[in-house]
């Protein structure tokens, strides 16, 4: 099995097709795959270890994907976002390589590792104009590496082999299915699992890909338009700047966007129930999954988000904050810390199995005997078999023995009508060990609740351990370009004060 | 027949990939398939000519076995003699 079966399939079918816009230029699939395998010669020919991609979103990252694919060369696409020093870190572990994009950030970074350097224009034109590669694709072996955030330790590199990534695909995706005039938005960045995914699924379901380079509302709105986009991907941090441009000013014309999927991050329920409202024929998929798990594991459909925003029942009201049911090719269990599987209600650690799921760093596999892999994210599912997430296991809060998830104590503060956004974290506590502390954004124009009515209210809701022994109130919480929670950041804030 | 491995049709243009394997010999156009193209095509059989479709996926009854057409042709697929189905799975909405 290779990667590159993808691209290949959508071009033997209709080669003429447009399957990429970018930047105004129209890839069809034929053009895409030949570049790919020109792309492939001038890898194999290297002799380089990695293909590495430093570079916002082009057309560069399919042709980069495939090409490393069909070369057998595994294709590592890098955060242009870190820092000097944490890049040049990254650029050594993967020396020596073809890295496509900011030569310049690489010459200065790490101009002795032997690295191979073409910036994305000459990179594509040499793609397009070199012979296509001759030789049989690998069978096996290491497709994509991505390093992960690191928001604990070194990032680590997680390996998601051919097989890994096909299985995802051809498990998830009916090929071709997409007529002619779908298109979707893609605007993540190519260094996330979830932009290879929006790659990989758009192109083996023929639905035309419609590249965003970088995440700007008001470009994001001007493309869905133009183009008419009827699919988009978002994480709930742009929807949430995409309905503040909405609500702003004259909205461009939108009717064509059946359908949006987010993920990535918390998705706040009154996000979620504003976009319903405010689009109501628009279909809303929650996805949730990891680096390590080849994107998707769980899912919460259209009828799904339709019922709950509808339901009166509390408990099926409840699942607009779930991420849905596994997906038929993946097993999901939650475990304690013994490793004991818990029953619905429980909250625990998320295992997860399949054919998709990798598990593997470059240094070990964390996949136990039987297969599992240990998400190290905390959840729990409800008797009919969705799954809630409440934060990272790392995260949990160590009071005296007594363990604290901070997604708790997260619900009850953002009930409270002046606190438009929180986060619990451990801080270090002579006498417990680790205590509550817990970091407040007010509502706009209100003024933040006093610390004693914060304290009775988790006091009232749920017991005395959860009281926060200190309180912060900022204007707004860390959060990176995906939308994850910088928990870490929140930490830093009681150490240092 | 391993996950992965690719088998070629002697009567037509079919290609597959096998997504879940068995100790069988597969069959297109009523001939065997191969590794490698054979220099010549073997004659059709018009008991085996519906054609296959690229993106489908085929499965005999048992289901012990499930092949990816991953390129079109004339041929139909069988085991044995007996055809294969077109395996029909549930679409899930977009999630990337």
């Amino acid at each position: 099995m290779n990667l590159s079966l993808i691209l290949q399939m959508a071009a033997e079918a209709e080669p003429e097709r447009i399957g990429l816009v970018c930047d105004g230029r129209r890839w069809s699939y034929g053009a895409l795959l030949r570049a790919a395998q020109g792309a492939a010669t001038r890898f194999s020919e290297s002799g380089v270890g990695y293909v590495a991609l430093l570079d916002e979103s082009s057309e560069a990252a399919p042709i980069a994907l495939f090409g490393a694919a069909l070369a057998g060369i595994p294709y590592v696409p890098l955060n242009y976002r870190l820092a000097d020093a944490d890049l040049a870190a990254l650029l050594k572990r993967i020396a020596p390589a073809c890295v496509i994009g900011d030569v310049e950030r690489v010459r200065r970074l790490d101009p002795d590792s032997g690295h191979q350097l073409q910036s994305r224009a000459d990179f594509v034109a040499a793609a397009e104009q070199a012979e296509p590669y001759a030789g049989e694709p690998a069978e096996a072996g290491i497709a994509v590496q991505i390093f992960t955030s690191g928001t604990t330790a070194a990032p680590k590199a997680a390996l998601l082999r051919h097989a890994n990534l096909l299985s995802y695909i051809l498990g998830t995706v009916d090929f071709g299915a997409a007529p002619e005039d779908e298109a979707a938005l893609v605007c993540v960045p190519p260094y996330h699992i979830a932009g290879i995914a929006a790659l990989l699924s758009s192109i083996y379901a023929m639905r035309r890909i419609l590249l965003l380079p970088a995440f700007e509302p008001d470009a994001w709105l001007a493309l869905a338009a133009a183009e008419r986009a009827t699919n988009a991907f978002v994480v709930p941090t742009m929807l949430g700047r995409i309905i503040q441009r909405l609500d702003a000013g004259s909205p461009p014309d939108l009717s064509a966007l059946n359908a949006i999927a987010y993920g990535g991050g918390k998705m706040p329920t009154e996000l979620i129930e504003r976009a319903l409202s405010l689009f109501p024929q628009t279909a809303f998929t929650n996805a949730y999954g990891l680096t390590e798990t080849s994107s998707t594991v769980a899912l919460l459909g259209p009828e799904d988000h339709r019922a709950a925003h509808q339901a009166s029942d509390p408990q099926a009201r409840a699942r607009l904050g779930s991420v849905g049911r596994p997906l038929p090719t993946v097993e999901i269990e939650i475990r304690d810390e013994d490793g004991k599987c818990l029953p619905a209600g429980e909250r625990g650690e998320i295992y997860v199995r399949g054919e998709q799921v990798s598990g593997e760093y470059r240094e070990r596999s964390a996949l136990d005997a039987q297969g599992w892999f240990p998400t190290r994210d905390a959840g729990w599912l409800d008797t009919e078999g969705y799954l809630f997430l409440a934060g990272r296991a790392d995260d949990v809060i160590v009071r005296g023995g007594e363990n604290i998830s901070p997604g708790e104590i997260e619900d009850v503060l953002l009930s409270h009508p002046a606190i438009a956004d929180a986060a619990a974290v451990a801080v270090p506590s002579l006498e417990w060990g680790e205590a509550v502390g817990i970091a407040v954004v007010p509502r706009p124009g209100q003024a933040a609740p006093s610390d004693d009515e914060l304290k009775t209210l988790i006091r009232n809701r749920l017991r005395s351990s959860r009281v926060p022994e200190r309180i912060a109130v900022l204007e707004a919480l860390p959060y990176n370009e995906m939308g994850k929670l910088l928990r870490r950041e929140v930490r830093r804030l009681f150490q240092e004060a | 027949m391993k996950p992965g491995k690719k088998l070629k049709s002697t009567a037509c243009d079919t290609e597959v990939m096998v997504v879940r394997g068995a100790d069988v010999v597969l069959e297109c156009g009523g001939a065997p398939m191969t590794e490698e193209r054979p220099a010549e095509k073997a004659a059709l059989n018009p008991a085996f000519a519906e054609g296959t479709k690229i993106g489908k996926r085929y499965t005999d009854a048992a289901g012990s076995i499930e092949l990816l057409c991953t390129k079109a042709g004339q041929g139909s697929l069988s085991v044995g003699g007996v055809a294969l189905q077109t395996k029909e799975a549930k679409p899930l909405p977009s999630s990337d």
